[in-house]
Order: structure tokens, then C-alpha cells, then sequence
């Protein structure tokens, strides 16, 4: 190996250790009416790395990944304590405008929800409502960028007028994903985004994640464990509304620390 | 753990792990067949031995498939995974350890007819250590028990010594009689084919600390 490349893969695994999370959240506790749904939650997101959050049905993952972006404030009779950081600053502070923060925290659901337009208004959806340009051409630009960058373009480029809802499952899903990107997020949550779709599509969407992780910080919500194991870089166990375990991917799958992870994770729970 | 809890991995294992005791049996009846058509200069089951390691090879094949099939078929994870990956180990040792049992059974047939050099006291003794060290780490690999494997792997120390005796002794012969160095270097042979076992009962050692604790460390370094 060249002698820049062991220097430069040194360096990044030194910024690794020592960079300060994207995300941070500290004693989050969150609750449906009396109901305690998750349980002082403290956890670091690291920067352009995918971070899974895995566990069984009803654990909270779900509830967590939805409370990193506000989408659990349009459920009434719920309530939050805790912090929740992007960058240092508290996104639940009274001055932060919601519709700001969820473009930059974008989130791409389990079933593809495409809007019944045509392929290229999907993706500038976003930009033309934000106003984030006025020109034809740049808006052009924006729109292909992101279904490159969605791993969608030169299937799509020849039909940028075809109705969405035309498009295969997968390429659907891969559209949100460009929707989501056309507003140039900072992190992008992914709640089950492959569970819809057929095993070819669900590898190409695991292969994107792990491209736009260069660029973009993920965390995703997944029930297949295999899945996590081969798209993550961290992962986490929820349990009870509880994080049982957090860290490196590859310790999770192979050295647990705790006994429920290994019951989880070995399909020995119950 | 109750059967009616098993996963398709736990079925699927317990049968790898039925063969890899059958394996340890055939590699440990080699061993002490090796020793036998030592001391009694037996040359066809010398060649017995020799022709039975086709077997434990093939048997070695068959497990390590068996555990490609188990990964790709139920991605095992943690503890689950360790245990393949050890396995995988432990077939390769102990497959190891039956051409060491044939590296003794080829220098008999070397050996012709010429008498033995000594009476054979130390061999007999780390033959015994090394059936007893490869018995006991696979039960501990069986119940999971990295104590048991420590323990086992501090045994080494003792078939070091057995080694180290015998190898004392044997450079005394030659030094003081020059024409005995031929049969002094088969029973040297054997010895060092014996110590080797010990060796690659310690990698097993490690292993099963391993699949126990997740730690991976050499022993007895």
C-alpha cells in the first residue's frame, strides 16, 4: 500500500476518534400521555457514519428516530424531557423553526410515499417551497444532482415527466430518498426504508446509504439485523424503551457487552 | 437451554458439534495407535495410521462445509458466530494433530527393523498427556468453559518439559555414541511430532476462550 494511503487512512481514523457527534442526546425520556415510552436515552451520532437502531417490536426505536427531527410534536398528549443537540445547539429550544430543522434532518419513511406528480416536481418539491431557487436551470441542476446522488438518475433521466406513482417500489423509495437530498440535509433518518421492498431493490438502497454516508450522517431504524450488520458503522439495541447497548457495529454482531444484546441479536429472546 | 427453544441454528450446530467430537475420537485413537506401532514395531498398523488420516481429513472437509452452510444460511451473530469461526479452527488443529499421529506411524516404517534405541518411557508418558489435553478441551469447547481451556493450555508447559527431557537424553546418547544418532533421530522424531500436539491443543485452548469471553489472545506465548 502507498505510503499516503496508510497516512491518510491514519489521519481519518485520528479525526474519528476525536470528532464531536452530529448529534447528541442526553436523558431523553419521552412519553405517550402517563406512558413512559424511552427511558433517559444518551447517545452520540457520529458524522457521516450510518448509525442503525435495532430491537423488538415496540422497543422505541422508532419513537427515538422521530424524536431527532420533532415529527413526534404532531402527536398530541405526548411529551419529551431531555436534551436533543445537532451541532451543540438544542433543537427543541422555543427559538428553533421546525420546518428549518426537518430540512436539515430529512427522514425517509417505511413505505415509499411519492407524491402523485411527476418525477422531476417530486424532487424540486422541496427546493420550491424553501425558495431556495428561482432559476429554471439551477433547479434543473438540483433535481438531477440528487437522483444521481440517489443512485435514480439514469434510470429516470429520459422520463423526468413519467407520473412517480409509475416507478417500481424501489425506484420509488430512491425518488424520496432524491426528494429528501434536493433540500441538502445534514442527517437523514431512514425509518424501516427497505421492509416495502423485494431483496434486489433493498440491496441497492443498502448500497446507497453506504455511498451517501460519505456525505450525509444517517441513522436508520431497522428490523432486519442483518441489515444493520452490513450497512452501519455504530448500532444500538433498544429494549423496553431502554438502550441496552451502543457501539461499533462489528462489536455488536460479534462481542456483545450485554446478555440481551446477545439474546437479541442470536434470536434467543422469550 | 429447553429443546422446544432451539432455532434451526442450535439443531444445525449441535450436529456439527456431535462430528467434531467424532473427529476428536478418530484423531485421538491415531495418536495412541501411533505410539502402539512404535512400541511394538508394527509396521501394518503403521500404515494403518497413515492410511486412516484420508478419513480425518475427509471428516475435517465435511465440518468446515457444514459451517460455510451454517453462516450463509443463518448469518449467526455473536457468541453463535465465534462458535462456527472456532470450529472452523479446531477441524484445521485437530486435523493437524492426525498427520503428527502419521508423522510418528511413517518414522516406525523408517525405522525398519533395527531395535529400538532405549527403553521407551517419556513417549509413552506425553502420548498419554496429549490424549488427555485433547479430551479435555473439547468438552470445555462442549460446556463453554474458558477456565477448564486455561488450565488445559498450562498442561503444554508439562509436554514442554516431557519434550525438553527427552530431547536432553537423546543428545547424550549421540554425543557418546556416534553410530546410535540414525535411531536416536527417529525417537527425537516421534517426540517432537508429540510436542506439536501439545501445541495445537493450546490453539484449540484459545479458541474456546475465545467462543467463551470474546477475547482472543495467544496462550502460553
Amino acid at each position: 500500500m502507498k505510503l499516503w494511503v496508510v497516512f491518510w487512512c491514519t489521519m481519518r481514523q485520528m479525526v474519528n476518534q476525536v470528532q464531536s457527534p452530529k448529534m447528541f442526546i442526553q436523558e431523553l425520556d419521552f412519553y405517550y400521555g402517563s406512558v413512559r415510552a424511552l427511558s433517559s436515552i444518551s447517545i452520540g451520532i457520529l458524522e457521516r457514519q450510518v448509525t442503525a437502531l435495532i430491537g423488538p417490536s415496540g422497543c422505541g426505536k422508532t419513537t427515538f428516530l422521530r424524536c431527532l427531527n420533532r415529527m413526534n410534536d404532531t402527536i398530541p398528549n405526548t411529551r419529551l424531557e431531555g436534551k436533543v443537540y445537532l451541532d451543540g445547539e438544542d433543537i427543541y429550544h422555543p427559538s428553533v423553526d421546525v420546518v428549518d430543522l426537518r430540512q436539515r434532518i430529512g427522514m425517509v419513511f417505511q413505505k415509499p410515499n411519492p407524491f402523485p406528480q411527476s418525477v422531476f416536481d417530486n424532487v424540486a418539491f422541496g427546493p420550491r417551497v424553501l425558495g431556495l431557487t428561482r432559476e429554471r436551470e439551477e433547479l434543473d441542476a438540483i433535481v438531477e444532482r440528487s437522483l444521481q446522488r440517489a443512485a435514480l438518475w439514469e434510470e429516470v433521466k429520459d422520463h423526468l415527466n413519467t407520473d412517480a406513482m409509475e416507478l417500481s417500489l424501489g425506484e420509488q423509495q430512491r425518488l424520496c430518498i432524491a426528494r429528501v437530498l434536493a433540500v441538502e440535509p445534514e442527517v437523514i433518518l431512514m425509518d424501516e426504508p427497505t421492509s416495502a421492498l423485494d431483496p434486489i431493490a433493498t440491496m441497492q438502497i443498502e448500497g446507497l446509504m453506504r455511498d451517501l454516508s460519505e456525505r450525509y450522517t444517517i441513522v436508520v431504524v431497522t428490523h432486519n439485523m442483518q441489515q444493520a450488520a452490513r450497512v452501519s458503522d455504530k448500532t444500538g439495541l433498544f429494549w423496553l424503551g431502554e438502550l441496552v447497548e451502543f457501539n461499533d457495529t462489528a462489536m455488536i454482531f460479534t462481542r456483545p457487552k450485554e446478555q440481551r444484546t446477545e439474546a437479541y441479536i442470536t434470536g434467543r429472546v422469550g | 437451554m429447553s429443546h422446544s427453544l432451539w432455532t434451526t441454528f442450535d439443531r444445525e450446530f449441535a450436529q456439527i458439534q456431535e462430528s467434531l467430537l467424532q473427529m476428536g475420537l478418530m484423531v485421538d485413537q491415531a495418536i495412541a495407535l501411533s505410539l502402539e506401532s512404535l512400541q511394538n514395531r508394527d509396521h501394518a498398523l503403521a500404515k494403518q495410521v497413515i492410511d486412516d488420516d484420508e478419513e480425518i481429513n475427509a471428516i475435517r472437509f465435511k465440518i468446515e462445509d457444514a459451517c460455510l452452510a451454517l453462516i450463509a444460511t443463518q448469518q449467526p451473530a455473536a457468541s453463535d458466530l465465534r462458535s462456527v469461526v472456532a470450529v472452523i479452527t479446531i477441524v484445521i488443529n485437530m486435523e493437524r494433530m492426525a498427520d503428527h499421529a502419521a508423522g510418528i506411524a511413517k518414522t516406525v516404517i523408517l525405522m525398519g527393523d533395527e531395535p529400538l534405541l532405549k527403553p521407551l518411557i517419556d513417549i509413552p508418558r506425553m502420548v498419554r498427556l496429549a490424549q488427555e489435553m485433547l479430551g479435555e478441551v473439547l468438552q470445555a469447547f462442549v460446556d463453554n468453559d474458558a477456565d477448564t481451556a486455561q488450565a488445559i493450555a498450562d498442561r503444554d508447559d508439562e509436554m514442554d518439559h516431557l519434550y525438553q527431557a527427552i530431547f536432553e537424553e537423546l543428545l547424550e546418547i549421540m554425543a557418546d555414541k556416534p553410530d546410535s544418532i540414525e535411531r536416536a533421530t527417529y525417537l527425537l522424531w516421534c517426540a517432537h511430532n508429540l510436542e506439536r500436539i501439545g501445541d495445537r491443543v493450546t490453539n484449540i485452548a484459545e479458541r474456546v476462550i475465545f467462543v467463551s469471553t470474546g477475547d482472543m489472545r495467544e496462550l502460553n506465548v
